[in-house]
């Protein structure tokens, strides 16, 4: 079996962190893994994305356009720029919450948010959309949104691991004294897929 | 039971060096290279090695060589165009040998993703006459740096190891192997260590040779692997392997591959033999056709009319990575196979989200100052490599040139002695300074350039990863109690006006450039303030709904990503660290300090 999942963001968010937990947690459990992340001058607030895969046999780190099983959408309009990654039948668990580039900040583009919600609704059909962000601020800190997105993904039906093996994975990755915070964040990312 | 531990292919690299008995470590950052000494430098004490950051990558090269004339260990990583820096000792190492066992990582950056150029190490090493190591994954690339070391003391020749960024920056379950023992070390007087224009015409002989030698070799590495399956034959070299098996997997194709590990030389007993079972070969590689040249050439010289596809014949393409859509498309062509076409869905207009300062980067305050005082006087402003390259970026789209490390300065130079009633105003960082910076400025100030250099000084080589230089009081390892002064160097070397000013401190920015713009002659301004991401800030920018007139000149002078419009106003967001340089600018004073509470 295997599983290929997308993470998408803007460099700052945490998403090669949310990778390397995503990929300890399928370790623990014995199975072979690969991360590819974006790392160097992309960092500085732009479009990042990292890829995990889990199974076997495992080639490259890079998944194919529309391979992907999970899409974690760490911004709204990097959802949208990364969606052709993501299998038709894929799942998308999504933050809604906006990170406004510089370039529609000072009027050099634009950000339609309803035409990229809308966009989503319409091609996505496993989508889970909510306001990590928000949630994350309600669990202690807005920078634990990539924690929220790691509960929301441990409610997947077919992980390969549990998603008590997620948060442990995340809780020796996390430094000590933000883990409590990162605890209810995942607790809470949880819930906003339950519900 | 054997460990397995998730590893960085850059971490990998570094662990193979610890298991291969490491004595020695020097480098210089740069993407994609930099976790490998990043980690060994870490794990200095614990396993008890020499580990330094040097200032370029030609001293990191020397200090290397040096432990190993004296039979140590020694491993030196770079990026693809730190080569060109170390190049003038690479290519004489290569006639002079080494004694303990030298690994010069090299890591390319196709794409380019953080670099100026796309230059391929291996055609690097083939001019230099030394052998590569090409890694698909982090446990082969932690695998081949064991057996790098071994190689090198076999064939007394350094040897590369050249990962691509999608070997750095990719995490596998890496296996961990046991430490081997330390070699005995002593540098023993010999005139083989001279360099001289009769020993270098025999070593030139002596090098050649060792060409074969590493050839027979290989023609036995387990790095190399034929599996014959039909009449059809690939070969891939690197991380293209990976791509070219998946895209069999999803084609649902089967051809004979020939997996080369060790692309220079590549061995020519697998490829005689893959001659015989194959009717025709596809090779696909990253970068430059250096396998598929030399399987040519195989072919050629033993006369076997071999019918070889790749890059020559236009079907793999030679600028850019490769990644497994690209390959399943040459692979499809190749074999003839129908592809599925995806069904593209049109995507709404996307909002541009290219990289660009921190919030509160200390550059973004420095190029501001020097754009009000400077770009009236229609000043030109050359730029280096660094996190300040982003200062390019509207609305500061304050970077008229980047070349190369060190260039700012003199590309100003070269420039001010051509536009003499024009200002040339040089920006580079202060790691940028010391590796290759300093050797402009003092031709600055011997030939009496009219050029200003003004020196981001963030306290750190921030853009790679934040990594320690001269300037700090820090070493890769330890204390630095002599760090060098930028400033008391610039005056010591004999530069008339020097200046050290706070970029956050608006006032004294715009008084220091509006004076080195009427200043003749070379004049450096020092702009001193620590990296956003190695400070933490307790405080945070506030807009005063009841002042703002909604009027956006911070949003759209500064471009900082912490300044977002809200209804007609301006909302300032978490990551504000309170640098209150878009307080100063605000007209109508509606941006006030308050402390951060998250």
């Amino acid at each position: 079996m295997g599983l290929d999942i997308v993470i998408a963001g803007v460099g700052g968010q945490g998403t090669v962190l949310a990778s390397r937990i995503i990929a300890q947690a399928a370790m623990d459990v014995g199975l072979n893994v690969r991360t590819s992340e974006t790392i160097g001058m992309a960092q500085r607030e732009g479009t990042v994305t990292s890829h995990v895969r889990i199974g076997d046999p495992l080639y490259g780190a890079i998944i194919p356009d529309h391979g992907a099983d999970v899409l974690l959408g760490f911004e709204l309009a990097e959802t949208v720029r990364w969606l052709y990654k993501l299998k038709q039948e894929g799942l998308a668990y999504v933050n809604t919450a906006r990170i406004i580039p510089v370039s529609v900040a000072s009027g050099r583009s634009v950000y339609n948010t309803d035409a990229l919600d809308q966009h989503l609704r319409n091609n996505v059909k496993n989508l889970f959309a909510f306001d990590a962000m928000e949630i994350a601020a309600e669990a202690g800190s807005y920078r634990t949104t990539n924690t929220v997105l790691l509960g929301a993904l441990s409610t997947m039906p077919g992980l390969p691991f549990s998603a008590q093996q997620l948060l442990d994975a995340a809780m020796n990755l996390i430094p000590a004294k933000v883990r409590d915070i990162n605890q209810k964040a995942f607790e809470l990312g949880r819930r906003a897929v339950e519900v | 039971m054997e460990q397995k531990m998730l590893l960085m292919g850059n971490e990998a690299i570094a662990r193979g060096a610890v298991e291969a008995g490491l004595q020695v470590a020097a480098a210089y950052p740069g993407t994609p290279s930099s976790e490998v000494f990043s980690t060994l430098a870490s794990f200095a004490k614990e396993y008890d090695y020499y580990a330094e950051w040097s200032v370029n990558e030609k001293v990191a090269l020397e200090v290397a060589a040096g432990a190993s004339y004296a039979g140590a260990r020694a491993i030196v990583s770079m990026k693809q165009v730190g080569l060109n820096v170390a190049a003038d000792p690479l290519m004489t190492l290569a006639y002079i040998g080494v004694k303990g066992g030298l690994v010069l990582v090299v890591a390319d950056d196709p794409g380019p993703h953080s670099s100026q150029n796309e230059q391929d190490t291996r055609k690097f090493a083939q001019f230099a006459k030394l052998p590569v190591l090409d890694p698909a994954t982090p446990q082969e690339a932690k695998d081949m740096t064991v057996y790098a070391f071994e190689l090198s003391e076999k064939l007394g020749l350094p040897v590369i190891l050249r990962p691509t960024t999608r070997t750095c920056h990719v995490c596998q379950d890496v296996t961990i192997g046991d430490i081997r023992p330390r070699n005995k070390t002593k540098f023993e007087q010999d005139p083989s260590w001279v360099i001289f224009p009769s020993l270098a015409y025999r070593r030139h002989k002596w090098l050649n040779e060792q060409q074969e030698t590493a050839r027979q070799i290989f023609n036995e590495s387990p790095f190399n692997n034929l599996t014959v399956k039909n009449r059809t034959g690939i070969i891939a070299s690197g991380v293209a392997y990976n791509y070219v098996m998946e895209s069999l997997d999803i084609l649902g194709i089967e051809a004979t591959v020939l997996k080369i590990g060790t692309p220079c030389p590549v061995p020519d007993k697998p490829v005689l033999n893959l001659f015989e079972a194959v009717d025709r070969i596809l090779i696909v590689e990253e970068q430059e056709p250096v396998v598929e040249d030399q399987v040519i050439a195989m072919a050629w010289k033993n006369k076997i009319p071999a019918n070889i596809s790749g890059k020559h014949d236009g079907l793999v393409p030679r600028e850019g990575e490769l990644n497994i859509d690209k390959v399943k498309v040459v692979l499809a062509d190749f074999f003839e196979v129908e592809q599925p076409a995806d069904s593209a869905v049109e995507t709404p207009p996307l909002p541009e989200r290219a990289p660009i300062l921190c919030a509160g980067c200390p550059h973004r305050a420095s190029f501001f100052a020097f754009k009000e005082a400077a770009r009236k006087h229609d000043a030109v402003f050359t730029g280096d490599i660094g996190c300040y390259t982003l200062g390019v970026m509207p609305p500061l789209a304050a970077v008229d040139t980047c070349l190369c490390m060190g260039a700012s300065v003199t590309i100003a130079s070269g420039l001010s002695v051509v536009e003499k009633e024009r200002k040339h105003i040089a920006f580079l960082g202060d790691s940028t300074f010391f590796h290759t910076g300093l050797a402009g400025l003092i031709n600055a100030v011997y030939n009496n350039s009219n050029i200003v250099l003004v020196v981001l000084d963030n306290r750190t080589t921030a853009m790679t990863g934040h990594q320690p230089h001269p300037g700090l009081e820090k070493t890769a390892t330890g204390v630095n109690e002599k760090y060098i002064d930028i400033a008391e160097v610039s005056r010591a070397v004999g530069v008339g006006y020097v200046k050290e000013v706070d970029p956050y401190d608006l006032d004294a920015a715009r008084q220091a450039a509006a004076e080195v713009v009427d200043y003749k002659g070379p004049a450096v301004v020092v702009m001193k303030r620590e990296c956003i991401a190695i400070v933490k800030s307790s405080k945070k920018c506030e807009v005063d709904d009841e002042k703002c007139i909604g009027c956006s000149k911070c949003l759209k002078t500064l471009g900082c990503p912490a300044l977002t419009p809200a209804e007609d106003k301006v909302e300032i967001g978490s990551s504000c660290v309170g640098c209150t340089v878009c307080a100063q600018i605000c007209p109508v004073d509606a941006i006030r300090e308050v402390e951060k509470w998250d």
